[in-house]
Formats: structure tokens, C-alpha cells, sequence
């Protein structure tokens, strides 16, 4: 620790993040729901944003609004600079080795599916094996099905065990020429479990297969380094860790991307028109058709320096806590049981209680100012691989707190008792 | 006034004895648990209204001029308001059932259960109801 951080008002002698201080920065966490003070859980959905994100938005259209990369006006400079700010900003952040190999997109989900209709297109054929995980998200589902039905290739599914963690040995069976390309979560955001991504990656890279890794639900909580886990494409949501919804990224290696084909035609994305065709713009602009979200781009850089500034390790250590904490006073509910039990977890919690109806749970919770996350979470073939609807999903950000976990368990066992 | 108001307005004074949320979401979920279970034949896949959270069936008689419902849910505070919607327009006319507006559910505090959840919000079921009883109208 460094003695700037020590005698920060954010770090406590201990060397732990000061909860309270970091609540203020975040302006919504201090209002009430149906008259209680707001206790939000449902952080794997969506995080909140501290207040310099919200004022970097705010700034941006204030001081610096203009279309990047075309004008030689100082606004046009202005923004521009901003914007490829972030790019390098984010390139750090995940250890990139380059900004250019850093492609904007809306989210992680657009950047699947850029991946599968460009790169998926271009190598995977008929016959070919796609891989997936048992746990995905619909969106690192649905894309490469849809690529598997126009290529005529096959999506095969990685097993999962009953806590909630991929079978290796399974996986490694799948394995073959066949298989082309591998796509699974670093994190689920339904059970919380952290992927051996590095194993995945290396087992997949000795039959020539491609990785993508979905870090949607990793970047809040882990260190990413893209070149030591030796990763194809990463992809990730800016919202899911403190910055502005509408931007996320694609990181690919270098060699991938310059021989992808482009996905969308448009501006930016050119070198050079005529009315016969065109010639295509270098990295990363070939991938970033048209306007961009740059405000939002441009805020995701103030959600990075705060992340930063916390530091990844401190924000872990106070999540773990919460995460443990939480799951002790769930576990002791009668009739409650955890889904998803992994011995590498981040701070998700899906459980069922028997008898009792998620979506009442999450009714009767909200009475209360609490945010959970009930249903699918958007993982409907996973919710079938454990033979149920859904889950209610207390999901803990940097911001949260025990207290907060001691409102939700008093509400949780009250809410049971009127069910039952 | 037709039957169906007159109901709804005993509703509505039933539910301002409560003064507090969780008094009236106990009522909610007692009178889901006391719904009359809808008979076996109507519990299929066709009556399905399907939403993000819960499933919810819906199904409908027409015997000598009126329209009688019956509903299913897997979840219980659903289920409760569905019970209070067949209180409401269950046994009545279909040509009352088409033109009255459930403006009960605001006034009882039920709004936000009108679009929750997506699809299987109440206003979807109001929506079959009223589906229905225009069938047996024509």
C-alpha cells in the first residue's frame, strides 16, 4: 500500500475500503423504496454509478460535445481525444497489448455476435463443433446457434457438476479437430462460479480451437489480463462494473481481427469509397461503423480510475466478505438452498426455498426497498440443468454492506413465513 | 352501476381496512391460497399465459349468459390477483366484462402489477379475460 492510500479517507487502518465513504459517491444509494431505505442487490444486472461517471456524461456534453475522428475543429479534437482515451484506459485495464485490438461495441452481446457473424462466418463450417458451457448467459448462447444453423455447424454443451462448475474431464472429451471455437463465461451470472479460463483456453488452443471468453460478469471483480491467460477474444459490458450502459468492448488478438471481415458498412469503418466499393479502414476503426456512443464511451473511462483508484484486490476482499457472510445466514433458512457452489466463487447467490415461489420473493422484498434479481437470469437452459424455474439472486457490489445483507435475511425469513 | 363495479368497489373497501403492505399482501396471498383449483382438463399448455417469473393458466366456461373463470399460478401473490380478477368479472356477461376497466387494481395499490414481470402482468390476463368473453359473445 502506498501512503497516499493510507491516509485516504476511502482505506481504513486495516488497510480495508471504508464502506460509507464510497456510498456517497454513489447519489442513487441514498434514497427510499415503497419508504425504505434502498438496499440493491442486484448488482450481476446492473451495477450503480459513482458520481464521477454520472458528472464525466454531464462534462462531456458540456465542454466537449462533437463528432470524433472528422472534424478539425478543437471541439472534434477534444472528443476525440477523450474517446481514445478510454480505449487505452480499458487496453490497461485488461492488459491489452495494444489500444487498437480494444473494438467498441454496445455491450458483451453485440460483441459476440460480431464475433460470430464475422470471424465464426469466415471459419466455421459445415460440420464444425462450437462449444459452449452449461452455465452461459443466453447471449453466448443464442449467437452461436444462430451462426451453427447458418454454417451448418454443431453447438455442443460443456456439463456442469451439481455445485455448479464445469466438468474439465468432460470438456476434454468434447475436445477434437472438429471443434473450432470454444465460447464460456469467465463468471456465471447466475452461480457466481469463477472458470479455470486458463485451463479452458490451453486444452482448446492443442486441437486449434478459438477461445471467447464473456467477462460481462468478471471485470467488476477480477483481475483480466488477456496476454497471460493467452485469451482469443474477451468481450465485456461497461455497465456491469460502474460505468454508463450502452458501451462494452471486444478485445481480440491482433492476427484474428486484421483477418476478420468487417460487421457493420458505414462511416469509420472505411478507408476509401467510390460508387464501384471500398477499402477498409485499419484497427480498431474497421470494426466501429458509424457515430459512436461517445459520452458513454467517454464516461467508462472514469468507472476504470475508480475501479483504480479502489483497487480490484480491496474491492475482492470486501465483496468476499460480504459473499461469506451472506451465505452463512442463507444457509442456516430452513428449507433454503444455495445454487451454485463452487469452491471459486465471486459475491453471487442464487437459492431456491422450497415452497416457496422466487417471484413472491422478490415481490415482497421489493415492498421492503430490496433489490433482488428473481427468475431466469437469463439462463433458461441452466435453470434446466438443476430442474427448476428460477432463483431469487442477491448479487453484492463494493458498495453494500452487512447491515444491509442483516435487512434482507430479516426480510427474507419474514417474507417465507407469510408464503408458507 | 353493473355488477361487476359494484364488485369492485366492495374490493376497494375490503382493502382500505389495511394499513399497512405486508397486512395487504397477506390478504393477497390467503385469498390465492383459497382459490378454487381449476379443474384438471383446463390445465394445459393452450391456457398458458407465459411470463418471465411465473406461469400463470387461464380458462373459461359460458353457461346460460355468463362467463365463468378459473386460474392457476405457481406463484402464490399471482395467484391472489387472479382470484381477485375472477372475483370481479367471473359469473358476468360477457358484454359487462368487455366494457368494464379493472380501475380497482389502482385504487387497492396493485399498479406496478399491472405491466410487471413482462407478459404475465395483470393487464395481460384482464386482456384474456376479455379475449374470451368476446368469443362468447359472438
Amino acid at each position: 500500500m502506498n501512503s497516499t492510500a493510507e491516509i485516504s479517507p476511502y482505506v481504513d487502518h486495516n488497510g480495508n475500503l471504508v464502506v460509507e465513504r464510497i456510498r456517497k459517491d454513489f447519489p442513487i444509494l441514498n434514497q427510499r423504496i415503497n419508504d425504505k431505505p434502498l438496499v440493491y442487490f442486484d448488482n450481476a444486472a446492473s451495477t450503480q454509478k459513482p458520481k464521477v461517471v454520472i458528472d464525466s456524461i454531464s462534462n462531456y456534453y458540456q465542454t466537449m460535445n462533437a463528432n470524433i475522428h472528422r472534424g478539425i475543429h478543437t471541439l472534434a479534437e477534444r472528443a476525440t481525444v477523450a474517446y481514445e482515451d478510454t480505449r487505452i484506459s480499458l487496453q490497461k485495464f485488461i492488459n491489452a497489448s495494444s489500444s487498437e485490438q480494444i473494438i467498441f461495441t454496445r455491450g458483451a452481446t453485440e460483441a459476440i455476435n460480431l464475433i460470430a457473424s464475422t470471424y465464426g462466418v469466415q471459419n466455421i463450417a459445415q460440420g464444425d463443433c462450437i462449444l459452449v458451457s452449461a452455465m452461459e448467459h443466453h447471449s453466448n448462447i443464442v449467437p452461436w446457434q444462430i451462426l451453427a444453423a447458418r454454417v451448418g455447424a454443431q453447438v455442443k454443451i460443456i456439463p456442469i457438476n451439481d455445485s455448479g462448475e464445469l466438468i474439465l474431464e468432460a470438456y476434454q472429451a468434447l475436445l477434437n479437430e472438429k471443434v473450432k471455437l470454444v465460447a464460456v463465461n469467465h463468471v456465471s451470472n447466475t452461480l457466481g462460479t469463477i472458470n479455470p479460463i486458463e485451463t479452458i483456453t490451453e486444452l482448446a488452443h492443442k486441437v486449434g480451437a478459438v477461445v471467447v471468453i464473456d467477462g460481462a460478469q468478471s471485470v467488476s471483480h477480477l483481475d483480466i489480463d488477456v496476454q497471460a491467460l493467452d485469451i482469443d477474444f474477451f468481450v465485456l459490458s461497461s455497465h456491469k462494473f460502474y460505468g454508463p450502459t450502452g458501451i462494452g468492448a471486444l478485445y481480440g488478438k491482433k492476427h484474428l481481427l486484421e483477418q476478420m471481415p468487417p460487421y457493420h458498412g458505414g462511416g469509420e469503418m472505411i478507408k476509401e469509397v467510390t460508387y464501384e466499393g471500398f477499402s477498409i479502414n485499419e484497427l480498431p476503426y474497421k470494426f466501429e461503423a458509424g457515430t459512436p456512443n461517445i459520452a458513454d464511451t467517454v464516461a467508462l473511462k472514469s468507472a476504470i480510475d475508480y475501479i483504480n483508484f479502489l483497487s480490484k484486490d480491496k474491492i475482492r476482499t470486501h465483496e468476499n466478505h460480504l459473499l461469506n457472510y451472506a451465505t452463512s445466514l442463507l444457509t442456516a433458512i430452513d428449507g433454503l438452498k444455495i445454487i451454485g457452489t463452487a469452491k471459486e466463487k465471486v459475491s453471487v447467490i442464487s437459492f431456491v426455498i422450497e415452497g416457496v415461489h422466487h417471484q413472491d420473493i422478490g415481490i415482497l422484498l421489493d415492498q421492503k426497498g430490496i433489490a433482488l434479481r428473481t427468475g431466469h437470469h437469463c439462463t433458461q437452459p441452466l435453470m434446466g440443468r438443476f430442474g427448476i424455474s428460477g432463483t431469487s439472486r442477491a448479487s453484492f457490489a463494493v458498495y453494500n454492506t452487512i447491515e444491509e445483507i442483516d435487512i434482507m435475511v430479516d426480510a427474507l425469513k419474514n417474507a417465507i413465513k407469510m408464503l408458507r | 352501476m353493473n355488477a361487476i363495479e359494484t364488485i369492485q368497489d366492495q374490493v376497494i373497501s375490503e382493502f382500505e381496512l389495511f394499513d399497512e403492505w405486508d397486512e395487504k399482501y397477506g390478504y393477497i396471498i390467503e385469498i390465492g391460497k383459497k382459490l378454487t383449483p381449476m379443474p384438471d382438463q383446463y390445465k394445459v399448455q393452450e391456457n398458458i399465459i407465459r411470463g418471465c417469473q411465473s406461469t400463470v393458466w387461464l380458462a373459461s366456461e359460458y353457461k346460460n349468459g355468463l362467463v365463468t373463470y378459473y386460474a392457476e399460478s405457481d406463484a402464490i401473490i399471482v395467484k391472489g390477483l387472479v382470484s381477485l380478477l375472477i372475483k370481479v368479472y367471473s359469473n358476468q356477461e360477457p358484454k359487462d366484462i368487455i366494457s368494464t376497466e379493472p380501475y380497482f387494481i389502482e385504487s387497492i395499490g396493485m399498479k406496478q402489477h399491472l405491466s410487471m414481470t413482462r407478459s404475465n402482468g395483470l393487464s395481460a390476463m384482464v386482456k384474456q379475460m376479455k379475449i374470451e368473453a368476446l368469443a362468447y359473445m359472438n
